[in-house]
């Protein structure tokens, strides 16, 4: 047994509800949320390098083996996305110390956050489709009370609508598990995997699939992104890095392991249809990029493209172009909050929403605006950054697959992402200064901290792909290889 | 009786349907509460209705009534009261911030 798999989930929940105590103490919401992340970081360091040596590793609930119980099954993909969240999640967590928000922190904003990780490392590790519902809703309903946590206008209006959104797919989520059952007769992955194999995936199956398709792409943002600028707005500095950095990407954890692990007999019809997504997805984002002067919704359409050009690692289909997306995946986690934290640190600072509106802040913050500029090139995929990697990997699998088109508007985008934040760096951040020294809000290195520590991050898993390569090898590996999840999954030694 | 109650299920996301579409606020509630009862129901029927055998499968039994899709219900029907009843309270504070229950009324914000 290995017991040690839950606790990624289960330490957020037990200490998100303990400090539901200590209402009036602040500091100690603060720097107890912070250390459980630090512990769960850790701790998920370690089964990432157990899983590594002794392969899958699997967690039977109440020892019912499986197909009959629920278990939690660890793969490499899985535990690298659960100790990249866990680590941005310390990050946005320590902002959020640092911004002193203290109306949100009175009202549990650090056990709601904790509860949102919780969800989110759940999702990554379950092997059983209605335990990764359960955990979907258990961030989501999280992400509705951060969503709305201060009661501000915009707040509550955009709150109806993502709640709304969310509710009509978690029901679709509810119809492909009811048909699912119905026509396969069990709710285990590699259980589902090994029947849908033998079935040869009908028709029938494959139209299931595309009801998967529509939910994970609402969640991920996939084509149904219209949800997402208007919420992400909306939201506090530290939760919106959080949501960007994580919400999306949970999404799109489902779909790689749903068409790699599942269906994944059909890809002329279900892989091109994610390649025709992608590709929309691309576009759209790119033209509400360059659109809108609006920080935080440029930020947010940047949210859009990205996922666009992970998916199209998932469409070319082929080992390369999947270790590019999850080369990417991490990437965009770690610098997807990065870019939300500096955005919200600039509109902090500067007091407007709109990038003409100020100029010149690197005289000011100058720190700032390099770790800004990092983000820019990062995100652009400049070589000595992360970005790098994942964008030539994911070049050469869609190229290898024959996906001519999708490659073309693939590095487009990369253009539109570097040309929109660009924009916002030389009319922000360069320039005569508009903001004079005596009226200069000070920036806390609290605040500085995280976003430096991330800059150094995505600059080091430039610099070292070497250490990060084998654990991505062996993801892909597995991801293309479902026989090996079903093994580890299933095996009953 | 499985074709009944599948009927009854498509008669629940239309009324459903309708709900949603409504400019009204509270509508939109009952509907997403209708919508999951539809989708509650449509769990049961696909776990097979039948009834009189035992619900676990054994050397000595034939026939097995399916326990499953009752416990998938039972959480689901949990999950979707907590956001039921998290949803009527933003809808009842929001319409206390803007004054209204209108969602035409709550369109957008007047910064672009």
């Amino acid at each position: 047994m290995n017991n040690i798999l839950v606790f990624p989930m289960v330490l957020p929940i037990i200490v998100g509800v303990l400090l539901l105590f200590f209402r009036s103490n602040p500091n100690i919401q603060r720097w107890c949320s912070v250390l459980t992340m630090v512990v769960v970081f850790l701790i998920s360091l370690w089964i990432l390098e157990k899983v590594m040596n002794e392969g899958i590793l699997r967690l039977d609930f109440g020892e019912w083996a499986p197909p009959f119980g629920i278990t939690f099954v660890a793969d490499a993909f899985a535990m690298l996305l659960v100790s990249t969240a866990s680590l941005v999640s310390i990050l946005c967590l320590l902002y959020a110390v640092f911004a002193r928000d203290e109306r949100r922190e009175k009202f549990f904003l650090y056990p709601f956050l904790l509860l949102l990780v919780a969800g989110v490392n759940g999702a990554f590790l379950t092997g059983d489709l209605f335990n990764l519902f359960v955990c979907f809703e258990v961030m989501l309903l999280a992400s509705y009370v951060l969503m709305t946590l201060g009661g501000e206008k915009k707040q509550l209006t955009e709150g109806i609508k993502y709640i709304l959104i969310n509710i009509l797919s978690s029901w679709f989520f509810l119809l492909g598990i009811a048909y699912m059952y119905g026509t396969l007769g069990t709710l285990n992955l590699a259980q589902l995997s090994q029947r849908i194999a033998e079935a040869g995936q009908p028709p029938l199956l494959t139209t299931i699939s595309i009801l998967f398709l529509i939910v994970f792409s609402l969640k991920a943002g996939l084509v149904l992104y219209f949800w997402l600028p208007g919420s992400y707005g909306a939201l506090p500095t530290a939760v919106s890095a959080l949501f960007a950095a994580l919400l999306t990407k949970v999404g799109v954890y489902a779909l790689f392991r749903f068409f790699t692990l599942l269906f994944y007999h059909e890809p002329s019809i279900t892989h091109t249809i994610i390649g025709l997504m992608a590709i929309v997805t691309m576009v759209g984002g790119s033209l509400g990029a360059i659109a809108y002067v609006d920080l935080s919704k440029i930020a947010a359409y940047n949210v859009v493209i990205a996922i666009g050009f992970i998916l199209v690692g998932l469409a070319s289909h082929n080992v390369e172009a999947i270790q590019g997306s999850i080369y990417y995946l991490i990437h965009d986690i770690l610098v997807k909050g990065l870019l939300f934290l500096l955005i919200g640190t600039v509109i902090y600072l500067s007091g407007k929403t709109r990038f003409h509106q100020a100029s010149g802040l690197i005289t000011n913050y100058p720190l700032l605006g390099w770790i800004f500029l990092i983000t820019i090139l990062s995100l652009g995929g400049i070589p000595p950054f992360s970005g790098f990697a994942g964008k030539l990997l994911i070049g050469q699998g869609a190229l290898g697959a024959g996906e001519y088109v999708l490659t073309a508007v693939a590095f487009l985008s990369s253009l539109f992402v570097l040309y929109s934040l660009l924009r916002i760096f030389l009319n922000m951040f360069w320039g005569e200064t508009s903001i004079r020294t005596q009226n200069q809000i000070p920036l806390s290195k609290g605040m500085l901290a995280p976003c430096l520590v991330l800059a150094a991050l995505t600059a080091g898993l430039g610099l070292g792909m070497d250490v990060v390569s084998p654990y991505v090898t062996e993801a892909a590996h597995v991801l293309m290889n479902p026989e090996l999840y079903i093994e580890g999954a299933l095996n009953n030694e | 009786m499985e074709t009944m109650i599948t009927l009854v299920v498509g008669v629940l996301v239309s009324v459903a349907t309708y709900l949603l579409l409504s400019k009204n606020l509270i509508r939109v509630v009952l509907g997403t509460a209708i919508l999951s009862h539809a989708v509650h129901l449509l769990l049961m029927t696909m776990g097979g209705l039948k009834i009189g055998s035992v619900p676990i499968l054994g050397d000595h039994v034939d026939t097995y009534t399916d326990a499953l899709p009752q416990a998938l219900i039972l959480t689901a029907i949990v999950i979707s009261f907590a956001v039921t009843a998290f949803f009527l309270v933003l809808v009842y504070r929001t319409y206390q911030s803007t004054g209204t229950d209108n969602l035409q009324q709550m369109r957008g914000t007047n910064d672009e």
